[in-house]
């Protein structure tokens, strides 16, 4: 029974066989492979001391390049892919990589602890597009924290590095890894067994459906961006897990008939684009869930299943009215989102069952979606209080209005009564009041770390004006940063 | 020979950290990053799971008798004193005893050590304890302290003159409070330490620590060894910023504690939330104050009360209050002034050295009366500030006494103040913001200068000392040592190219070797900014020790004067003849001269008598301005700082790029305590805030977009310090004021200037949008 784990580790393929499936990356290297350049800043995806880069190829053949956060990847996600570490990027006779001569060249390492995690993000962006603005440049580099430089140098050294002259080496690597790649045997699927527990990583669709349905105590891994922190945090160890990550059709995005589709293994960044032509609030939205790791790793579906209470993506898909697939063995189920999330932590999957995608229709104006997220930090934070509004207006009143909010409650869930105090009403402020007031009545929100009842209360309340404002007052500035610029 | 003009990277060059490259490569070694030996055991320290309890029965047979273990140590294995206090031994190492029990005090102490062949396997083991709590109600606010009579030292009393009637007197008065939080360290390095046995009572000990000497001394108390004994080495840190200080001793303990006892080397790691939640952090403050002033904003007499949240035990508690309170005037002379200070006690983790050390704390206060004294007056608060500073250095001394009685000799607060606010264009950037605000519903900007004064010593004065250890090996090239440790802010760079100069060649040749306790003995911590201001100066010692003694050996044996030799770049000139210094160095072998030297140093002109609240405990002050733009939205509390505008005096700098990365990074760091980092306790006293996924520090887009950092080009320290630098490690993080001033500012705007926000802090989107409720009488 089973096969081993093989991928690529910096140019050289390695095989596992007897570790335990829950061995993360980032203590595989570390403590198995003596490579102590990959950091553990948190062991939660939270600090990007631990980032490396992942190349694997795509549907199509392309090789694709992302940054992960070694700390929550499990070894046996990385079947078929390449790992490449910080130790990989000098040349073989120790000339630096264009992005370390520019970090290091900028003063951008003080206590240098943070710093390799920065080398990787910068040297995968450097891989995947080109010279990075401000923006841009934030958005790279807001998973990986720095506690010394202010940012300033490593701002300067993501872009300076671009003009530096290429690395040789580190180009013909980059072509010869496809090469790699594709000799490693990438369509084959997994079947990994060590120390009694269970790993499958099944490539087609059909065999996926029918191990969940064989195994309905399994644990269903995707990005593992959740499953991760249970791991590391929690010492989690399921004897069976069934990943996502390997499913080709999973990961389909496609739009037909006016309705879009999304596998529940889209990640958040292939996501983004796609919603973000459609919705830019919603893509802005996206932007804003984890940072380019998390993004690289997570997925709709997994986000969907999990059943967060503040959910990210839930409550703009149940805003945008979105329909979820479920699936076990040949039979699907559809449901209208909002409908799956029963209370804290219970949804309704049944065992045996799991998350296919979800189906959107098309909309005539995404740009009537609003999406406001709040929380202490701009980039990389979890959402106190998230509201999604779509609200409908005919000759001045309101047709139909879909509010969902997360963080209010047990679960991601519709504003009934606030929508009841819209609907048939004049759009005036007047009436967003009425909805405002009308909030007491839908949720009674907790306090916690994040923020307290009140505040999140007050919050739901006037983002929902604030929404009102944007949509009658559209040259009133109202947005501190992000308004409508998901795409990119 | 190779006769270049000048040596490569001597001080003032802007030389890069010296582990840069190996940093980027992923080379710098670490604690954790050293090969492990193979019979490495893993130590797991279980936390209490109460704030305040009494522990009426031990059951650890279960933890004992888990898969892996090795051994299991409570307070009844120590052979030493159960103790890791720094300054009063009120800090047992691990809380409870099997046979007697013992008393926990906030949620997260350490109870006992669990070693075993994995760290898995010890984290599991630790979960099969059975401890009984006898649960008391703790005591977690200030303000539950402060009712409940909870202190740990006396109230502790600074005055000159008579506040209360200078006060009373003046034509205008007011009062108020301000609240405002601690702050976690957030080294992204955890706490760590490895003890390797050895023969005897010997034990080795790798530590990510700010206070190797410290550490040693009790690691060997804890052990019951000479501190010969016990040997602490420290090569680098993954950041320290105070969190290092005192709080890596319960790690480089327990590790030593086990290796001797099991005689196997011993890693004791914590995890983030581990390290979170056990490891002390900021003080959390409660300020009150009452001030009297004239209509020109010109304080008459002031008194604070500084309430500040400690925790369980002293630590350095007394130390930082005391600064705080030498912090309450910041750069404004206070004619009669009264500050009082309460160290609470509180069921918390004991709080510790956070750069800055008291200093921010007691600056927020004043900088928050001299806003609210603009406020009340109408005027911009930079006038109000300007007519307030300490009189510039070289006046007629009239307004220069501190309220401890400290003559402040150098301020250079109005030259930089009026430098920055030209070139920052401030006056004209306020008005635009105001108009722009008359006419943004919505958003709201704001903004605020605040300078800094920041003395510079420790205020024990016992702890100005530095030494030193400088080789020359025959071939030319330096080993050098000193006691300061390298936590990232380029002390080990700054200090070598301070050798470099004094014997005046390339840098090159100098190996920066790691802080160890066995090179350079009875160090002070690497804090209070002091490092390369006292290494330095040690290192010059031995320097000159060095060169006095090569000087001699040319004179003896070449025939010439002391006047005939001279340290050109690289070489030596002796009489007509110049020598390559390696091969000088060489024959000075030959001629048998002692080429290894000590050095030594103790700061001058300090001196402090608590007890009459009065001296010089400080040798200088660094000065330093900022002006901080911020925008809010006035429906949800989310605020960015936009522009940041600095001009910070570091002397003459001894590295300007490394100077101008302590500074950018320092305000970063200062901002993000007063804007999005929030420490936050349930009811029952524990912490949630226990990883970056809860508790935010500034991310990359939190920097200001527009951000313009300066060294002041006129800087020069009167003092002889180093090359005439002066230290920059911790002044730079109080220009963050002027972020949450600026914060402050767009609020007050929300409620058309009408009412003083009195913005506290963390200034959190909650804290803002409730500021902005306030101002509008919501």
């Amino acid at each position: 029974m089973g096969r081993p784990i093989r991928f690529i580790l910096n140019g050289e393929t390695v095989e596992i066989s007897n570790l335990p499936p829950n061995t993360t990356l980032l203590n595989w290297l570390r403590y198995q492979r003596c490579l102590t350049g990959t950091k553990e800043g948190c062991a939660e995806g939270d600090c990007g001391a631990c980032t490396v880069a992942i190349r694997a190829l795509d549907a199509d053949g392309q090789m694709v390049t992302k940054p992960v956060n070694a700390c929550i990847q499990l070894l046996p996600m990385l079947h078929g892919t390449e790992v490449v570490t910080v130790e990989r990027l000098a040349s073989p006779e120790g000339a630096l990589h264009p992005v370390q001569a520019a970090l290091s060249e900028c003063h951008g390492s003080q206590c240098g602890f943070c710093t390799p995690g920065f080398v990787m993000s910068m040297w995968t962006a450097y891989h995947s597009e080109g010279k990075p603005d401000l923006a841009r440049t934030n958005d790279l580099l807001a998973g990986n924290l720095c506690r010394c430089t202010g940012y300033g140098p490593i701002i300067k050294a993501t872009a300076e590095a671009y003009d530096r002259p290429r690395a040789a080496w580190d180009d013909a690597d980059a072509k010869a890894a496809a090469g790699r790649l594709a000799a490693l045997g990438a369509n084959q699927g997994l079947d990994y067994a060590a120390g009694g527990k269970r790993f499958w990583a099944p490539v087609t669709l059909d065999a996926f459906a029918a191990l969940v349905e064989a195994h309905p105590g399994a644990t269903i891994l995707s990005g593992a961006t959740d499953v991760g922190l249970w791991v590391t945090k929690h010492a989690f160890d399921p004897a069976e897990v069934i990943y996502t990550g390997r499913v080709a059709e999973l990961r389909e995005m496609h739009e037909a008939g006016g309705q879009l589709w999304i596998g529940a293994g889209v990640t958040y960044r292939a996501a983004r684009a796609r919603i973000a032509g459609l919705y830019p609030d919603f893509g802005e939205l996206i932007r804003r869930i984890g940072a380019t790791q998390v993004r690289a790793a997570g997925t709709i579906g997994g986000n969907i299943a999990n059943g967060s209470p503040i959910g990210d993506t839930p409550p703009a898909l149940i805003a945008a009215s979105a329909a979820l697939v479920l699936r076990k063995g040949a039979a699907r189920r559809e449901m209208a989102l909002e409908d799956y999330y029963i209370e804290y932590g219970k949804q309704d999957r049944r065992p045996g069952e799991f998350v296919e995608g979800v189906r959107l229709a098309v909309p005539a104006d995404g740009g009537r979606l609003g999406c406001y997220k709040l929380s202490k930090r701009f980039d990389q934070d979890i959402t106190a209080v998230l509201g999604c509004f779509d609200v409908a207006v005919e000759g001045g009143n309101v047709r139909a209005a879909r509010l969902a909010y997360g963080g209010m409650a047990g679960v991601p869930k519709r504003a009934t009564h606030a929508e009841a105090a819209l609907v048939g009403k004049p759009w005036d402020a007047a009436t967003v009041r009425a909805a405002m007031a009308a909030l007491e009545r839908d949720f009674t929100p907790l306090s916690d770390m994040r923020a307290s009842a009140a505040y999140r209360m007050q919050g739901a309340k006037n983002i929902l004006m604030k929404y009102f404002i944007e949509k009658t007052e559209p040259a009133t500035a109202t947005r501190l940063v992000g308004a409508g610029t998901g795409a990119a | 020979m190779e006769m270049s003009d000048d040596i490569q990277d001597g001080v003032h060059q802007p030389r890069r950290h010296d582990s840069a490259d190996k940093q980027v490569s992923g080379q710098a070694v670490y604690a954790d990053d050293v090969g492990e030996p193979r019979d490495l055991l893993h130590c797991y320290i279980a936390l209490s799971a109460k704030a305040r309890a009494r522990v009426t029965s031990v059951d650890l047979a279960a933890v004992r008798a888990a898969p892996g273990v090795v051994t299991v140590i409570t307070a009844d294995d120590i052979p030493g004193e159960n103790n890791t206090g720094p300054v009063v031994h009120d800090e047992p190492m691990l809380a409870v005893s099997e046979t007697t029990g013992g008393e926990v005090h906030y949620a997260g102490q350490a109870l006992f050590v669990v070693a075993a062949e994995t760290i898995e396997q010890a984290r599991a083991a630790a979960k099969l304890a059975v401890i009984d709590y006898d649960e008391q109600t703790p005591i977690l606010t200030i303000a539950e302290a402060m009712a409940a009579g909870s202190l740990l030292q006396e109230p502790y009393r600074m005055a000159r003159g008579d506040a209360r009637a200078a006060i009373d007197a003046a034509p205008r008065r007011l009062e108020g409070r301000i609240t405002f939080g601690g702050q976690d360290q957030f080294y992204l390095e955890g706490q760590i330490a490895i003890a390797y046995p050895g023969e005897d009572d010997d034990v080795h000990i790798i530590s990510s620590n700010q206070h190797p000497s410290e550490c040693q001394h009790i690691v060997a108390h804890i052990l019951g060894v000479p501190s010969h004994a016990v040997t602490v080495e420290v090569r680098r840190m993954g950041g320290g910023f105070g969190g290092k200080e005192t709080q890596g001793n319960l790690m480089a303990g327990a590790g030593a504690l086990v290796a001797k006892l099991t005689g196997r080397a011993a890693k004791v790691r914590l995890d983030r939330d581990d390290d979170m939640i056990l490891t002390g952090k900021r003080h959390a403050f409660v300020i009150d104050y009452e001030v009297g002033f004239d209509d020109a904003g010109r304080i008459e007499g002031i008194r604070f009360d500084q309430m500040a949240r400690c925790g369980w035990s002293l630590d350095l508690s007394a130390a930082i209050c005391d600064r705080a309170m030498f912090h309450a005037d910041n750069a404004y002379y206070l004619p009669a002034a009264e500050i009082v200070s309460y160290r609470c006690r509180t069921n918390t983790v004991s709080d510790t050295a956070f750069r800055g050390f008291g200093g921010p704390q007691g600056m927020m206060g004043i900088e928050r009366v001299i806003d609210e004294i603009a406020f009340a007056l109408g005027a911009d608060p930079l006038d109000v500030r300007r007519v307030n500073f300490y009189e510039p250095q070289d006046g007629p001394g009239e307004r220069v006494m501190t309220p401890y009685h400290m003559v402040v000799e150098d301020s250079v607060s109005d030259q930089i103040v009026e430098e920055l606010a030209e070139s920052s264009d401030y006056s004209a950037r306020r008005a635009a913001i105001r108009e722009w605000n008359a006419a943004s519903p919505v958003l709201k900007r704001g903004i605020a200068l605040t300078p800094v004064k920041f003395g510079i010593s420790f205020t024990t004065t016992f702890l100005n000392q530095a030494g030193a250890l400088v080789h020359i090996y025959q071939d030319g090239s330096i080993m050098l040592n000193h006691g300061g440790v390298e936590m990232g802010q380029g002390l080990y760079t700054k200090v070598a190219q301070v050798a470099a100069s004094e014997l005046n060649i390339d840098l090159d040749r100098i190996k920066i070797t790691a802080t160890r306790t066995d090179k350079v003995p009875n160090t002070s911590a690497t804090a209070a900014s002091s490092g390369s201001d006292m290494n330095g100066m040690a290192v010059r010692d031995a320097c000159e020790k060095l060169k006095a003694r090569l000087v001699r050996f040319a004179c003896e044996t070449m025939n010439v004067t002391e006047a005939e030799v001279e340290f050109l770049p690289n070489r030596v000139r002796v009489g007509a003849e110049v020598i390559a210094w390696e091969d000088f160095t060489k024959r000075a072998y030959m001629g048998r001269v002692p080429l290894s030297a000590t050095g030594f140093y103790a700061t001058p002109k300090i001196h402090w008598d608590r007890v009459a609240a009065k001296g010089r405990p400080f040798y200088y002050f660094a000065y330093g301005a900022a002006v901080a733009e911020a925008v809010i939205d006035t429906l949800t509390g989310e605020n960015r700082v936009t522009r940041v505008d600095i001009l910070h005096d570091v002397g003459k700098s001894l590295n300007p790029a490394i100077d101008l990365g302590q500074v950018e990074g320092g305000f970063i760091q200062g901002m993000g305590w007063l804007t999005t980092e929030e420490l936050w306790w349930n009811q029952r006293g524990e912490m949630k805030t226990h990883a970056p996924s809860t508790y935010k520090i500034p991310a990359c887009s939190d920097r200001p977009a527009d951000m313009r950092v300066q060294l002041w080009a006129r800087g020069m320290n009167r003092e002889l310090t180093i090359r005439r630098s002066k230290a920059v490690g911790e002044p730079p993080l109080m220009l963050g004021i002027a972020a949450l001033q600026s914060i402050s500012d767009a609020v007050c705007a929300a409620g058309g200037y009408g009412v003083y926000p009195a913005l506290d802090a963390p200034a959190t989107p909650e804290r803002v949008l409730a500021a902005v409720e306030r101002v509008r009488g919501v």
